[in-house]
């Protein structure tokens, strides 16, 4: 049956669409104009003077410091809210659900604003400490998510083997249940840190002066700098996610 | 269950032992949640009915209703009235997109599919700001987007294409396209395209196939893609405020503003509770709805979207 060329023409085009911008960034940043359509010739020095900025590198090390700690708290809270929403069926679990999935659906700039408020009423500095609570705020549902589809498909017969066998509860945990979840686990814990390195509405109305974190720079910079230095800085973040990606991609399709 | 096998007295300690392993699990993430989700959350509400201490727009002691009032002065309904047809109109452009396109990614050969999926993604991975800039740039009067057009004649040497509602459309649609574009895909890849083929046959044109089967087959996917660009929609801050201009300002923009700039915190609670209240509404009907299905006494259930 013949079928219509219109998809595919959307598909491409909208492949177009997804790339160019990124495509036209990246060539730029190597650019030695500083306007973007005029081609003075292959240059490096805006990575060079990106390099010697420092707070750049200050910004960069909160980022991580606040990605992996947040990712790892938000992977054991979330797990373990996953687990117990999966497991049991009450109106505790009614209420837990429902507190797990607003999160997802409130917009960031509500997440901020409340947080804002509640750290200034308890007197809390803002600093990288409040950066974390926030992030690990927003982290814990997704991961549940994740967790969460992925207990969909767990075969809890398994667990009742493990006992039947005389297994303690330790032991079904450690040998049974968490390497069967391992996958899931990881695929939420990759969720919150890319969601957690990437955060700017949220951080932003819970960043002190002394907790700049890569996006909140990266916005000032957009604000107020040099439009080259961002091109270099944001060709190196693309290489980065794209590296990552594409190395997770692979090692996804050897497990298959 | 096992536990049914066993005698009364035992029976009872299993359900408390239960009882409290359900607590001990559900505790963490229930307090953590609870702590910094829903009282920050219900803080907003609760500002909203604050009265503004003067010299600094601090909140002040008592109860009053002056911010509700003031939420109907001539300057907010306005931007509440297009940050909600922005947000429509977005999330249209995004459907309308979106559902070509995951149709071809399903139809596509298996060997091309996970391709696709992979140059769907990449963008939705990659830095939020940065994808922003891009377009700042491309938008720019020195960009190249800019200069085309005026190679075309489309635009005049003064023409702006930045910082008005035109460029946060576009941005917005470019932002939330991978998200309306994936359960699209899921739906369709999981759809049986044979009884499009059946249509046909029986006579139906490719088009009334298409709108008659297809669509109503992925109706559940289609609401969902449609909420995941109308929700971020309905709350953009960055957006509005990278490429938008002063009348493309979003209800996000002023309650940033109310914060950062004219300090006013009852004011911008006001703003932000109202955004709450039109995205978790709509949200937790839905919500109570997919509960409700998977309560249904099915023992396994196959969900459609993630």
């Amino acid at each position: 049956m013949k079928r219509s060329r219109f998809p595919l023409v959307v598909c491409v085009l909208g492949m177009i669409f997804f790339y160019f911008p990124i495509l036209v960034l990246v060539i730029n940043s190597f650019n030695a104009s500083r306007f973007s359509t005029v081609w003075e010739g292959f240059s490096l020095k805006w990575y060079d003077e990106l390099f010697a900025d420092p707070t750049i590198w200050a910004a960069l090390r909160n980022t991580m410091l606040i990605a992996v700690s947040a990712t790892l708290v938000s992977m054991v809270l979330g797990t373990l809210a996953a687990f117990a929403l999966h497991r049991y069926r009450s109106r505790l679990q009614d209420a837990h659900y429902t507190l797990v999935y607003t999160p997802l659906v409130m917009p960031d700039i509500l997440m901020g604003i409340g947080l804002l408020l509640f750290f200034s009423a308890l007197r809390i500095p803002l600093d990288r400490g409040t950066i974390f609570i926030a992030h690990v705020t927003f982290c814990v549902s997704y991961v549940a998510m994740v967790v969460l589809a992925r207990l969909q498909d767990f075969d809890f017969s398994l667990i009742e083997a493990a006992q039947d066998l005389g297994a303690n509860t330790w032991t079904i945990l450690w040998r049974v249940l968490l390497p069967l979840l391992a996958p899931g686990i990881l695929a939420g814990g990759l969720l919150a840190f890319s969601l957690s390195v990437d955060d700017f509405v949220i951080t932003f109305f819970v960043s002190g002066p002394g907790s700049t974190t890569l996006p909140i720079k990266i916005y000032s910079m957009i604000k107020y700098g040099k439009p080259p230095v961002i091109n270099a800085l944001s060709t190196l973040i693309l290489c980065a996610t794209f590296l990552l990606i594409w190395t997770s991609y692979r090692l996804r399709e050897k497990q298959t | 269950m096992s536990s049914t096998t066993l005698p009364g007295n035992n029976l009872a300690r299993l359900n408390r032992r239960r009882r409290l392993q359900e607590w001990l699990v559900t505790l963490p993430s229930f307090i953590w949640l609870l702590a910094f989700f829903l009282v920050p959350t219900l803080i907003v509400l609760a500002i909203t009915f604050k009265p503004v201490e003067p010299p600094y727009g601090n909140i002040g002691p008592g109860w009053t209703l002056a911010t509700l009032h003031s939420l109907a002065n001539p300057n907010y309904p306005a931007i509440i009235w297009r940050t909600v047809w922005v947000s429509l109109i977005a999330t249209i452009l995004c459907m309308l997109i979106a559902i070509p396109f995951g149709y071809y990614m399903a139809r596509a050969p298996q060997s091309r599919k996970s391709l696709l999926v992979i140059l769907v993604m990449l963008p939705f991975w990659t830095s939020f700001l940065i994808r922003i800039f891009a377009w700042k740039i491309l938008l720019h009067p020195e960009g190249y987007l800019h200069k085309f057009l005026r190679l075309l004649g489309l635009i005049q040497e003064g023409d702006l294409l930045l910082y008005n509602t035109g460029a946060v459309l576009l941005v917005l649609v470019y932002t939330y396209l991978p998200f309306a574009i994936l359960p699209v895909y899921a739906a369709a890849e999981k759809f049986d395209f044979a009884l499009c083929e059946a249509a046909q046959d029986l006579g139906c044109n490719r088009l009334s196939a298409f709108v008659r089967i297809f669509l109503p087959g992925i109706q559940r996917a289609l609401v969902t893609a449609a909420l995941v660009v109308f929700i971020p929609a309905l709350g953009s801050y960055v957006i509005p405020d990278i490429v938008g201009g002063n009348a493309s300002e979003m209800i996000g923009n002023k309650i940033a503003q109310r914060i950062f700039v004219d300090r006013n915190l009852p004011h911008a609670s006001g703003l932000a509770a109202l955004l709450a209240l039109s995205t978790v509404i709509p949200m937790l009907f839905i919500l109570a709805i997919q509960r409700q299905q998977a309560r249904a006494p099915a023992p396994r259930r196959n969900r459609s979207t993630p």
